[in-house]
């Protein structure tokens, strides 16, 4: 990644906790848009981070989100501790999902997440360990 | 479309919001959070019948332009707050989704795969 980078935020994103959910990633759009970054670029970050915190909130114990601006790209990095996906080719199937009834409740899990993550970015890598923990990285060239 | 017009159509109250001459370019309708920030778009206006904080949250991160809640459900005042907070204009109808879908429609409200990318 590029060291000279104009803007880097990190945010501890809580597992399971519904109600703070978003927050992270709404914080991040704002100062996205504050920068000047053009509109598109900014919803296609303002997504892959709000898909990768719900990610975080629904799957793991806890986790980070850090968003790093460098001169032409956009690194959204998150890393959490959690169970780690079993099947990374079926999690990035659309409407395959492991969340449960009540994450679906709240209109998540359906399968969409991993899928809408590598849709929004030009770059998109996972990385997982049962039982340790998940990263997804995704990068946005604007 | 006139949110306004879309007001009086779906018989709708006002939960907050003051400005109802926005523009309304198109709609989508959907329970699922996840399926709305892949397929809707910017300006649009969305119908759900979900009526927890993540419909807001996933309003402003896709920059939706109103939030009708269909089948009469009543969202929490911390939800509207936040929507307020967030200067999005939020309705709500006693029709179903499918129904407020089709008086949208029938009166030329496009859906947001029949517009072009601009």
């Amino acid at each position: 990644m590029n060291k000279n980078f104009l803007l880097k935020m990190s945010f501890d994103i809580e597992g399971n906790n519904f109600n703070a959910a978003g927050a992270a990633s709404s914080e991040i759009k704002r100062k996205l848009k504050q920068i000047g970054l053009n509109s598109d670029v900014v919803r296609r970050a303002a997504v892959s981070a709000y898909e990768a915190e719900m990610n975080i909130v629904i799957h793991a114990y806890k986790g980070v989100l850090t968003v790093t601006v460098s001169p032409g790209e956009i690194n959204i990095l998150a890393e959490d501790e959690g169970p780690g996906i079993a099947d990374i080719e079926l999690a990035m199937k659309e409407g395959y999902s492991t969340a449960s009834d009540d994450v679906r409740e709240m209109g998540f899990g359906a399968g969409m997440g991993l899928p809408n993550m590598k849709k929004c970015s030009d770059k998109f890598e996972i990385k997982t360990e049962l039982g340790v923990g998940t990263k997804v990285s995704m990068t946005i060239y604007y | 479309m006139k949110l306004s017009e879309i007001k009086d159509l779906l018989q709708a109250e006002i939960l907050c919001g003051k400005n109802l001459s926005v523009d309304i370019k198109f709609a989508c309708g959907s329970d699922l959070m996840s399926d709305v920030l892949a397929s809707c778009k910017e300006k649009a206006a969305l119908l759900t019948g979900l009526t927890n904080a993540q419909v807001i949250r996933t309003a402003e991160m896709i920059d939706i332009s109103a939030i009708i809640f269909v089948r009469g459900k009543r969202p929490s005042k911390e939800v509207v707050e936040m929507a307020l907070e967030k200067g999005i204009p939020v309705l709500l109808t006693k029709l179903p989704m499918y129904e407020a879908a089709g008086i949208l429609y029938t009166n030329g409200l496009k859906g947001t795969s029949e517009v072009d990318d601009d």
